[in-house]
């Protein structure tokens, strides 16, 4: 039975990689807790209105939820151009999200009202960088992957951003790992998918991965047409009974 | 897709943004998720200037027919002009 938590929100700012101060949405339970924490990868669309809504359920749920802007250094702008401007540089670097990922996870676990528990959830690019968090992180418990492409990288896909595939991090994987995709996305496919399973069963690793018939990518997003509603409400439950057991 | 692939092309040219009118000195043209148009992937082209910040810049979202259609269409015009045809078919 599900009770839902009155919640406060606010736009931090937190000293993410290399001192670099950026700007986080925070959203959080009312009450003393504890609460497990929740790290909100957004997607390569942005830091935009969807995300803040993902970090709202989650407080809703009973998490301290952070989304830190991952493009803040990109400058003010429209969400738009500051997307394409990131994309025309050749994304987010690797190194400077773990950076930031971990000063937003350490934002949260200075919190009176955190239970020590974080997991993270990634969407699209977000969902390559969670596989990246998973292994790469100071401090996490669980990390869920939303159909993160490039996972798997060609060698001529490998650029100074982003020098090693996150598959090839496979083996230093810490935590449990959630995947959700669909089967006719097409990064990553299903045939990626399939092996980056059977890189985690080769490493021994704790995951569970979910595949939906009939959805693509992004098929949580309500806002678009790849919103696949019944695979959207299933991919959640999956969500909060994966966090229920890994973040208590 | 979610793919970092664009190609980029130096042009020479005008586009008009939010400002007005102003010079261009690059296309970057690739296929992937669009901000606007109800479509999981289109053909997206961002018109910019390099030199005059993230806000130059002309963005446009096409269907693949669309993109498909306006090359043919700038070829024609080219030609319609007396413009010899380019590689493009």
């Amino acid at each position: 039975m599900v009770s839902w938590h009155n919640i406060e929100t606010d736009t931090i700012q937190i000293s993410g990689n290399g001192g670099d101060q950026i700007d986080a949405y925070l959203a959080q339970p009312k009450g003393q807790g504890p609460f497990p924490g929740v790290f909100v990868i957004h997607h390569m669309p942005g830091w935009d209105e969807w995300t803040r809504e993902v970090v709202n359920k989650f407080a809703l749920h009973g998490y301290i939820a952070i989304s830190p802007n991952l493009h803040h250094r990109i400058g003010p702008g429209s969400l738009d151009d500051v997307v394409a401007a990131v994309r025309a540089e050749g994304g987010t670097p690797d190194a400077q999200f773990v950076g930031d990922f971990n000063a937003g996870v350490d934002h949260i676990r200075s919190l009176d009202n955190h239970n020590g528990k974080i997991g993270c959830i990634g969407f699209c690019s977000g969902g390559r960088q969670a596989y990246i968090a998973a292994s790469k992180a100071t401090y996490l418990d669980a990390a869920v992957d939303c159909w993160g492409g490039r996972v798997m990288m060609k060698e001529t896909e490998l650029t100074e951003r982003m020098p090693t595939a996150p598959f090839d991090m496979t083996s230093d994987i810490k935590v449990p790992l959630l995947g959700l995709f669909g089967n006719e996305d097409e990064a990553p496919s299903p045939e990626e998918v399939n092996l980056t399973e059977q890189e985690l069963q080769k490493h021994g690793k704790a995951y569970e991965f979910h595949r939906y018939d009939g959805a693509g990518h992004g098929f949580f997003a309500a806002h678009r047409t790849s919103y696949c509603i019944e695979q959207a409400l299933d991919g959640w439950q999956k969500v909060f009974t994966f966090y229920e057991k890994h973040l208590s | 897709m979610c793919t970092y692939i664009t190609e980029k092309a130096q042009i020479d040219g005008s586009g008009k943004g939010t400002q007005g009118w102003f010079p261009l000195t690059e296309a970057r043209v690739y296929y992937d998720h669009p901000h606007h148009t109800m479509a999981d992937h289109t053909l997206n082209i961002d018109f910019v200037n390099n030199e005059m910040g993230i806000g130059a810049r002309v963005a446009v979202e096409l269907t693949e027919e669309s993109a498909r259609s306006l090359i043919e269409k700038i070829e024609d015009a080219l030609e319609a002009a007396g413009k010899e045809s380019s590689s493009i078919s």
